[in-house]
């Protein structure tokens, strides 16, 4: 149990994903103008990577790795991660067509967040159980899910300050980040693995 | 090399065969026109374009099974509406429908001759009435439509259409005579 609480910490904040690895910047920084965009894209993301994260560990241990067929992962990680999204885009519709409306053109988008990518690769070369990947997936999620709400709150905050003409937009925003990221920097020495 | 191209494509071809049921499984019922259609119609519910409401109508129109001038809350504009996004011809207001009404009203019932017998409340497609058997019934006037679908029933004939001034969210300016505009405004 320790184990998992470990991990679980670890990819949340010592090893955040964003703001540590650098993986997923391009929703982090898109999708955080507003915070209710953000949080449905939190939500859709978190399901997405446990999901991908566990069926990707599945797809490498069962089917590429009796078949020496290694050096293949990626496209199949992409193979496996597009019809995870696929999927949960169908079931979403079905089940809430409001959350399905809210999330809108983020949902097929969490294909190309290299964050759910990274993980299921991250996986291998860590080389996580199935219930570690779960949990691996999930903290990174629930990381994301964390960095990218904050973010957009502060922007909010930001987009009404008096900022310097020269750094108003898109360079505030990322000045913002680099802090943010400095910050996190913080719990590096939180835990010895 | 051949166990890879093998692998992959078994392997995309079982993820396009368990795509392929679940997009049978979860097969969202409804027809993006018919949410297009009712967007555009007035949600009244009066029922005057004889459907039980602004949803059945907008789905008897996707099918073809009625026409476009059914709809007297919305008026003209909504018949010009309805025409640009199906693609037909504008007509003039199916009378038998009834007619446009030029501004907006609601109903109020007269509290000193009510009876207390609850059958406009049945009536009421939006639930703007409140009372129950027995006791004084009223409008509620923010909720009203203007339907008059309550006036028919009423035993007493203790309900009055009121027109009701515009108020600042529905005002719109008249437009001035061409002459009077400054020339700095055009």
């Amino acid at each position: 149990m320790t184990e998992f609480a470990l991990i679980l910490l670890s990819t949340i904040l010592v090893n955040n994903f964003v703001l540590v690895k650098f993986l997923g910047l391009c929703p982090f920084m898109g999708v955080s103008r507003k915070l209710e965009t953000a949080m449905g894209m939190a939500l859709a993301t978190t399901f997405v990577l446990t999901l991908s994260s566990v069926s990707s560990y599945l797809v490498n241990e069962y089917i590429l790795a009796p078949l020496n067929l290694e050096y293949m992962r990626t496209i199949m990680f992409i193979l496996v991660i597009a019809v995870v999204v696929q999927f949960t885009e169908m079931v979403v519709h079905k089940t809430s067509p409001l959350l399905y409306n809210v999330l809108g053109i983020f949902l097929p988008l969490i294909t190309t967040n290299c964050a759910v990518l990274g993980v299921a690769l991250l996986n291998v070369q860590e080389q996580h159980g199935f219930l570690q990947s779960l949990f691996y997936g999930f903290g990174a999620a629930v990381g994301f899910s964390l960095v990218l709400i904050l973010f957009s709150a502060l922007r909010e905050r930001i987009n009404v300050a008096d900022v310097p003409e020269a750094f108003q937009g898109t360079s505030i925003a990322l000045i913002t980040a680099g802090i943010m990221s400095l910050a996190f920097m913080g719990f590096a020495g939180l835990i010895k693995v | 090399m051949l166990t890879v191209i093998i692998t992959l494509a078994v392997i995309a071809s079982i993820f396009g065969l368990i795509l392929a049921y679940s997009a049978v499984r979860f097969k969202v019922e409804g027809d993006p026109v018919v949410d297009k259609i009712d967007a555009l119609l007035p949600q009244t519910q009066c029922g005057q374009c004889t459907y039980p409401g602004c949803r059945p109508y907008a789905e008897a129109l996707a099918k073809g099974e009625a026409d476009i001038n059914q709809c007297p809350p919305g008026g003209e504009a909504t018949i010009i509406a309805l025409a640009d996004l199906l693609g037909v011809e504008a007509k003039p207001l199916n009378a038998e429908n009834g007619v446009a009404k030029k501004t907006r009203t609601i109903v109020r019932i007269d509290e000193q001759v009510c009876i207390g017998c609850t059958l406009c409340i049945q009536a009421c497609p939006v639930d703007a009435i409140l009372g129950t058997a027995k006791q004084m019934h009223t409008v509620i006037e923010s909720e009203c439509t203007g339907c008059d679908l309550c006036i028919p029933p009423c035993p007493v004939d203790c309900i009055h259409v009121f027109e009701v001034e515009p108020t600042v969210r529905e005002w719109v300016a008249e437009l001035p005579e061409a002459e009077h505009v400054a020339p700095h405004a055009l």
